[in-house]
């Protein structure tokens, strides 16, 4: 690289990873909330809580029901959670279809980032995460779980990367939140609830153990509400991947 | 680290060398795939610059461009103009008048990469230079190690054959030590560099002191092409003070394991048997290789931004 160009951004740009109109704030392994990761597009003071622990079980088990009652063939039932927020919300999707049905649907980890269509435009390269396949996909009725969806383009990278693993019978999607802003068509099948925000606002998933010995505890929250109209440059900033 | 040269790992931060090793193990998974192939680097231009000689290397660059779907071009020193008597300067010029996203380059003159680096706008990596560096091979062994072990802070490490013409030795030496290695180096005398001390490893003499309780053995290849003659009696006197063996190896803990950059002489540094079966690792190292460059490639491929664009 030439010395004009060594003013490279690496110190300049957006912290590594920020997945900033979304989600995915929590790791799934040690369960801290990443939560800086969207500190520089929204203001976090301006936090509320939408959706708590209870509701968000409740809407975990509707959705179970209903996965139920539209798939005939259970056993063919593949959930490929997208990281972060998508894995402890597979895992506790799994434990409630076991309940309702006894069925034992295959589980995955699907990391994403490799499949995106921003990575040329950023400063710099966001983390990898997990991605662990145990199973083939071939002929299973694939569920995706994510915990907010706003623009679809994540999905769309999702169901890419899941074609380099095989064939899948169908594809469907879960999402915990639904926050409108679409880009791409992408329908979800599974809702857990729908959340209009402003652009400029940031919903976030979080999944914390506040002991070992206990279950997490879930919540969403919507940061960077405010009065003020929206501020262009921000709303551009945030507009991205979800 | 987009946009950014890897010249060496000297000027390598810790924490960036363990983004490069984290980036690298989530690759691994791709290579288990049916379908090793993603998207990721789609459009974007990896060219590989060898002035030397090299498979390896260059072969393992060439699959990780191409399993993150980018285009790579060898542009290797016999086909080149450098025969028509063109200036090195010329061919990195004309070279980045076709713009490429990444450079990979090796050459037999320490520096090279960096004079090269200084007229590219592309990144350019360092794929061996002289006795200088060679960052991604010391980058693979810190990634084997540390899959290996769990952990590469607090081992001891010891280096074994030429130091002084050593780019690998010198690499791995600065990337250990950053990660909180101990690391001990032993050869003949005229092998070890005077005041190697100030790289801040232990420099022994003998075989056995060296390997006394080591973590990580790695044996250096000796390179009879690199050198004039005179440096050591002969290749058999090596090999019976030098050359491990499973006899020797005891002297090491009993879980150590066995690296090499390769291609191994046998029977002169390694046994043939050390060569094919554990504790050696060689193998690994090579596969853990792909996914390393994949790594760096994913990290560095594209042109720094201007900074006014965020």
């Amino acid at each position: 690289m030439a010395p004009p160009r060594t003013t490279s951004p690496d110190s300049s740009s957006p912290p590594e990873g920020a997945k900033s109109a979304s989600s995915a704030a929590m790791s799934p392994d040690a369960g801290v909330p990443l939560a800086s990761s969207t500190a520089s597009a929204v203001d976090q003071s301006r936090e509320r809580v939408v959706l708590d622990d209870t509701k968000i079980r409740r809407a975990l088990m509707r959705m179970a029901h209903e996965i139920v009652e539209s798939n005939t063939d259970l056993g063919a039932l593949y959930l490929v959670a997208i990281p972060n927020g998508g894995v402890p919300l597979a895992r506790c999707l799994a434990a409630n279809l076991e309940s309702l049905a006894e069925c034992q649907p295959r589980m995955g980890t699907m990391d994403t980032t490799l499949y995106r269509d921003d990575l040329a435009a950023r400063g710099t390269r966001p983390r990898l995460r997990t991605t662990e396949m145990p199973s083939s996909v071939d002929e299973s009725v694939v569920i995706l779980v994510e915990d907010v969806v706003s623009t679809g383009r994540t999905i769309r990278a999702a169901m890419d990367a899941l074609m380099d693993f095989g064939r899948p019978r169908s594809v469907k999607v879960m999402a915990l939140v639904d926050r409108g802003h679409r880009e791409l068509p992408i329908k979800i099948d599974y809702v857990g609830k729908n959340i209009p925000t402003q652009p400029g606002e940031s919903v976030v998933f979080r999944a914390k153990p506040y002991d070992k010995s206990e279950e997490e505890l879930f919540e969403v929250v919507v940061q960077g509400l405010d009065d003020s109209p929206p501020d262009l440059e921000r709303t551009k900033k945030s507009g991205g991947f979800v | 680290m987009i946009g950014q040269d890897l010249l060496g790992i000297e000027h390598l931060e810790r924490d960036q060398i363990e983004l490069i090793l984290e980036t690298a193990e989530h690759m691994q998974e791709i290579g288990t795939r049916d379908v090793k192939k993603v998207p990721t680097l789609r459009g974007r231009m990896v060219v590989n610059l060898f002035f030397e000689p090299s498979t390896r290397t260059q072969t393992s660059f060439e699959i990780a461009g191409k399993r993150l779907a980018a285009d790579v071009v060898n542009f290797s020193v016999s086909s080149s103009s450098l025969s028509k008597r063109e200036s090195l300067l010329d061919t990195a010029k004309t070279l980045d008048a076709m713009d490429p996203d990444v450079v990979i380059v090796r050459h037999k003159v320490a520096g090279v990469p960096q004079r090269i680096a200084d007229v590219l706008d592309a990144p350019v990596i360092n794929a061996g230079d002289g006795a200088h560096e060679h960052p991604t091979q010391a980058l693979l062994d810190m990634l084997t190690v540390f899959q290996e072990k769990g952990r590469i802070e607090g081992l001891t490490v010891a280096i074994i054959g030429d130091i002084a013409h050593s780019r690998v030795a010198r690499s791995n030496i600065y990337g250990f030590t950053k990660l909180g290695a101990e690391v001990r180096v032993a050869g003949p005398p005229t092998m070890l560099p005077p005041h190697i001390e100030d790289l801040g490893v232990k420099a022994y003499s003998s075989l056995r002191e060296v390997l006394d309780g080591v973590d990580v053995v790695m044996a250096l290849r000796i390179q009879n092409e690199r050198m004039g003659g005179g440096i050591f009696p002969s290749v058999r006197e090596y090999s019976s003070t030098f050359g491990l063996d499973r006899a020797k190896l005891r002297f090491a803990r009993p879980d150590a394991i066995v690296m090499h950059p390769g291609p191994v002489n046998r029977g002169v540094e390694l046994s043939h048997d050390l060569a094919d079966h554990r504790p050696s690792v060689i193998l690994d190292q090579v596969r853990n290789g792909v996914a390393l460059r994949m790594a760096l490639l994913y990290l560095i491929a594209g042109r720094a931004f201007p900074q006014n664009q965020e």
